[in-house]
Parts: C-alpha cells; sequence; structure tokens
C-alpha cells in the first residue's frame, strides 16, 4: 500500500496542523479514490458530497480561525447502511428500503461527526445485516480489496472493504454473530465489537435487538481506539446504553502485557478449523507470548451448542423487528387489493432470499407450539454460554481465538448451503451471545496472500484490555507472522 | 421429516409473506436441515437453567434505574415522515379499504 492511500487519523491531524492539505481537498480526494475504485468494488451504495463538504468546510474554518481541533477532525468516514443518516439515502442492503431517507440521525452519527468526522457515503451490506459473505445485499456483493474474487466477508463488508482499500480511513459497522470482526478479518484491518451497552443503538435499524452492537473498522488499533472513545457511553435515547464511564482508550495503548494471562480454549481448535488459520492464530499466541503474556487452557464446554441457539435468537428477534416492514409508512411497496394482500406482497417480492429465510425460521421458532422447544431452550443456552465466558474470566484477562475457522473464500462458492454458512459463525457468536467485546486483528496470511485474523475477547466493558493487546500484537508484527 | 410444506405456509401468512411453491420447497428443505442441526440443542439438560432475557443487567451497570422521567417533549416530524412514505395523503398514511361500507 503506497504512503498516499494509507492516511491514518493521526496522518490527517498532522497534514491539517502543517497547512499540508485542507479537510476539503482531502474529501476531494477521497472521492476521487471513490470514483476510482467503487465500480469495481461495490463498496459505496450512496456518497453524501454536500454533507461531507459542509463539514469539511467547517473544520477548516476552524483551523483558519485557530481552534482547537476535536479528536476525529477532518477524518473521512464511511457509515454502513443500516445505521441512519438524516436526509442520505440507508437501504439496509434491502429492495424494501428503497428510496428512504431518514428523518434523523443515529447517535453515533452525531457523535462521530461532532468529534469531526466527515461521512463520505453508505456502505453495501449484506441485506438487514443477515450473512457472512456480503453476496445477501440486494445492490450486488462487495468484492475483497486484497483480493477482488474473493469476498470481504459479512455482513459490513462494505465498511471493511472501504477501510482496507483506502476509501475512508475509519468505517461503522454493526455486528449480530461476527458481522464486525469476521470482514475484518477477511479484508486484514482491525475492527472491533464493543461489550453489548456500551455504544448507543439509537438509529440504528434493528436486526436483533439484544445481539446488535455498533463499532468500528480502522487501519490501526490505535485509530480503532480513538473511535471507541467517540463513540461509547450512555445515550439517553437507548436505555440499553450503560452509565459506566468511558475511559480514553488510546490511552491504555504501549502498556505492557507482561504477567496478563491469556485463554486458549482448546472447544475452539477443534474440528472445523482451517489448517493454515490454526497455525498462524498458534504464531500469534506465541507471539503474545512472547511480549509477555503467559498461557492459560481453559474449557468453554458449551461452544459447540452456540450457533445453534444464535440462529434461535437472532431468528426470533429478526421476525419480530422486521415485522415493521409492511409497505405502509415508508420504503417500497407493492399494491394489493386488501391490506393483507398488499403486505404479503410488499414483503414477499421486496425482501430477498435469506432474510425471507430467517423471518420463516424466526416466526416458526416464536410459534404456538414450539416456544418451549425453541427459543426458551436457546435463551437457556445463552445462560450457559454467559457462563462460560464469565467462568473463563476469573482465571483470564482474555481468551484467544481464531476470527474464522476458514480464510476468506470465493465469490459464489458457499451461497447454495445456509446451514454451512452458519456453522462458519462459530467463534464469533459465542461473544455475541454472552455480550462481551471482541476484536479481530490481523494475524499472518494464507499460502496464497489472503488475510487471517485472530480474535481477542475481553470480559463486558473491558475494551480497554482487548485494545491494549490488539494494539501490542499490531506494532509486534502480527500481520506480517 | 420435521417440517412440512403446511408448516411453511402456516408461517408464511403469519408473517404475512408471499411466497412462490419454489421458495415454499426450497424452505421446507433447509428449514428442516436446520432445525435438525438445533436439535443437538437437546444433548443439555436444561431444565434447572434461568434463560438470559436481559444482556446489561441493572448491576452491571452500577446504576438502580435506567427509566428517565416521563416528560412531555415536543416531537413535529409529521411532514417530515410523510415525505417518506409510500402513498400520503396528509396527514395520514393512505392504504386499501380495509372497512366495508
Amino acid at each position: 500500500m503506497s504512503a498516499a492511500t494509507a492516511w491514518t487519523i493521526p496522518e490527517v491531524r498532522a497534514a491539517l496542523d502543517a497547512r499540508k492539505i485542507s479537510a476539503r481537498e482531502l474529501v476531494n480526494e477521497f472521492y476521487g479514490r471513490i470514483d476510482r475504485r467503487n465500480p469495481e468494488l461495490n463498496v459505496y451504495l450512496a456518497l453524501s458530497p454536500e454533507r461531507a463538504y459542509a463539514q469539511a468546510d467547517r473544520i477548516d474554518a476552524a483551523i483558519a480561525s485557530g481552534d482547537a481541533l476535536p479528536s476525529l477532525a477532518g477524518v473521512p468516514l464511511a457509515v454502513k447502511d443500516v445505521i441512519s443518516t438524516r436526509g442520505i439515502p440507508t437501504t439496509c442492503g434491502s429492495r424494501i428500503l428503497e428510496g428512504y431517507r431518514p428523518p434523523y440521525d443515529a447517535t453515533v452519527v452525531t457523535r462521530l461527526e461532532h468529534a469531526g468526522a466527515i461521512i463520505l457515503g453508505k456502505t453495501n451490506c449484506d441485506e438487514f445485516a443477515m450473512g457472512s459473505s456480503n453476496e445477501n445485499s440486494a445492490y450486488g456483493p462487495v468484492r475483497n480489496p486484497v483480493s477482488p474474487n474473493h469476498v470481504p466477508g459479512g455482513s459490513s463488508g462494505g465498511s471493511a472493504a472501504a477501510v482496507a482499500a483506502g476509501l475512508a480511513v475509519v468505517a461503522l459497522g454493526t455486528d449480530t454473530g461476527g458481522s464486525i470482526r469476521q470482514p475484518g478479518s477477511f479484508c486484514g484491518i482491525p475492527a472491533i465489537m464493543p461489550s453489548y451497552g456500551r455504544v448507543s443503538r439509537y438509529g440504528l435499524i434493528a436486526f436483533a435487538s439484544s445481539l446488535d452492537r455498533i463499532g468500528p473498522f480502522a487501519r490501526t488499533v490505535r485509530d480503532a481506539a480513538t473511535v471507541m472513545s467517540a463513540l461509547a457511553g450512555r445515550d439517553p435515547a437507548d436505555s440499553t446504553s450503560a452509565a459506566i464511564p468511558v475511559p480514553d482508550y488510546a490511552a491504555a495503548l504501549g502498556r505492557s502485557l507482561a504477567g496478563l494471562r491469556i485463554g486458549i480454549p482448546d472447544d475452539y481448535f477443534a474440528e472445523g478449523l482451517d489448517h493454515e488459520v490454526r497455525q498462524k492464530v498458534e504464531s500469534g499466541i506465541r507471539l503474545l507470548e512472547k511480549l509477555g503474556c503467559r498461557r492459560v487452557s481453559i474449557r468453554m464446554p458449551n461452544t459447540d451448542y452456540a450457533v445453534a441457539a444464535y440462529y434461535i435468537i437472532a431468528t426470533a428477534e429478526a421476525s419480530s423487528n422486521l415485522a415493521r416492514y409492511d409497505g405502509v409508512r415508508y420504503g417500497a411497496r407493492v399494491p394489493g387489493a386488501t391490506l393483507i394482500e398488499m403486505y404479503q406482497k410488499t414483503r414477499g417480492r421486496k425482501f430477498g432470499a435469506e432474510v425471507k429465510r430467517r423471518i420463516v425460521l424466526g416466526t416458526y421458532v416464536l410459534s404456538a407450539g414450539y416456544y418451549d422447544a425453541y427459543y426458551l431452550k436457546g435463551q437457556k443456552i445463552r445462560s450457559l454460554i454467559a457462563r462460560d465466558f464469565r467462568k473463563a474470566f476469573e482465571q483470564v484477562d482474555a481468551i484467544i481465538t481464531p476470527t474464522s475457522p476458514v480464510p476468506p473464500f470465493r465469490l459464489g462458492e458457499r451461497t447454495s448451503n445456509p446451514l454451512e454458512m452458519y456453522l462458519a459463525d462459530i467463534y464469533t457468536v459465542t461473544g455475541s451471545l454472552a455480550g462481551v467485546p471482541g476484536i479481530s486483528v490481523p494475524s499472518g496470511k494464507t499460502s496464497g496472500g489472503l488475510p487471517i485474523g485472530l480474535q481477542i475477547y475481553g470480559p463486558a466493558f473491558g475494551e480497554e484490555r482487548v485494545l491494549q493487546l490488539a494494539h501490542a500484537f499490531e506494532q509486534a508484527g502480527g500481520a506480517e507472522l | 421429516m420435521k417440517i412440512s410444506r403446511e408448516d411453511v405456509l402456516k408461517v408464511a401468512a403469519l408473517a404475512n409473506l408471499e411466497l412462490t411453491d419454489a421458495e415454499v420447497e426450497t424452505y421446507r428443505g433447509q428449514l428442516d436441515d436446520i432445525l435438525t442441526y438445533i436439535d443437538k440443542l437437546n444433548e443439555i439438560d436444561t431444565s434447572c437453567i434461568e434463560p438470559m432475557t436481559q444482556v446489561v443487567t441493572a448491576s452491571a451497570d452500577g446504576s438502580t434505574s435506567t427509566l428517565r422521567e416521563d416528560v412531555v417533549v415536543r416531537s413535529d416530524v409529521i411532514t417530515e415522515v410523510l415525505r417518506g412514505a409510500p402513498d400520503p395523503a396528509p396527514l395520514y398514511f393512505r392504504v386499501p379499504r380495509v372497512i366495508e361500507k
């Protein structure tokens, strides 16, 4: 990657401070790159130049008058298309929301703009964030910038690819069962899912409300930490956001890892793990040991049940959340002779195959006679998985796993069997169910040059620890293992 | 076979989802696979386990109440909201007739 494409947050700030570039010129540069690369990569679904240039001009005016700049001043940002942006098309990658422009901003958007970030546009994703490859977008798949015949991961594939391709400095994604961490892994960049309750979900278009989280993609762990500090904290508009004080995450970076106990769950290194992924993650663990961590073997005995519990709970919540798309208040409508017929036609024709599959499954597990056998059972298994994590964190400071059992796969390679695609979410859905934070950091590449990700889990609200480990790992050359 | 064609049609009706015959057949097979896989949960006895219904509990965030004061605030969004509607008839959303004359 040439120096010209590899902007980081400190580099943006240094260039603005030195008057080497104005915020307006920086926006020009990024829109130029997007013009050149987007036709191939299909990363952006909508651009927001009016809003971007207005924000750039505010930053340039602040610089001209010598005002103190906020933490993300002038930083070009991409926003996943499931996050509401006032007046800017927000489709969730679905035909059912074609043409929809939200009347308000999500809290995360307000917070990052307040911190000086410049929203370039909205990124492609699996429809309603349901998928692990970005092939479920109604607007076509995103290509992995590292290798365009491969998927970028999903569901936040557009946001991951935007940062990896240098079409944004940082990006927002959402993670319900791995949708930040897995595309981060596939595109070779750091990507963090914060604790449930750490970041407001107000304005995030809901998939599964007890699992959905918003978090950043960045080129460096330090940049991810800087964005996290701007995102986190209690929001009166989201009753599930926690009133726990927000640390300066970037300040935790650089502390020694000496004596930290890292837990390696045997249950995560079992059948189904790709040989090269296993090798590189084991090299990653040895690197952490060299940095002073103490390796502890742990058991998380309910891991094998996580995918089944996840697909009950996530689809049940989705079937309820997606009931609101009925052709009445927003988005698309397919006419019908009666109200019910209008609902059925609108939903049947405007939702894509994966979304309909999950609505059918979710409705089934909630329906009379099956609720106890499936939904209640799933919630009980969720308790056991959360207990596995709590017990593990009595013994260790962090848990290290692969992010995905497989490296990036080719477009079209895995679309025929949904269950097989779901099973590959095994290492990420556990942390989703437990509510804990997790980061994926690059940990070497396959022999074919495709990125591999190492995942670090911390206890609930332990983002500082996770970022500290990821930063040390990155600085010690984790990506080049 | 856990799932019949009729099961899929019943669920689709509950979810207000029009499905083609081909979709009904595809989803029937796929749901059958997925639900068969989910059956592995029956390996664990959960009779003494409480379901997890909350992720962040009051004790976790140190506060006893996350409820705000019940204050009336003005919400002046009707025009903007109707602008996004497929068939607005200010101040309403128009839909096919639901009440017979």
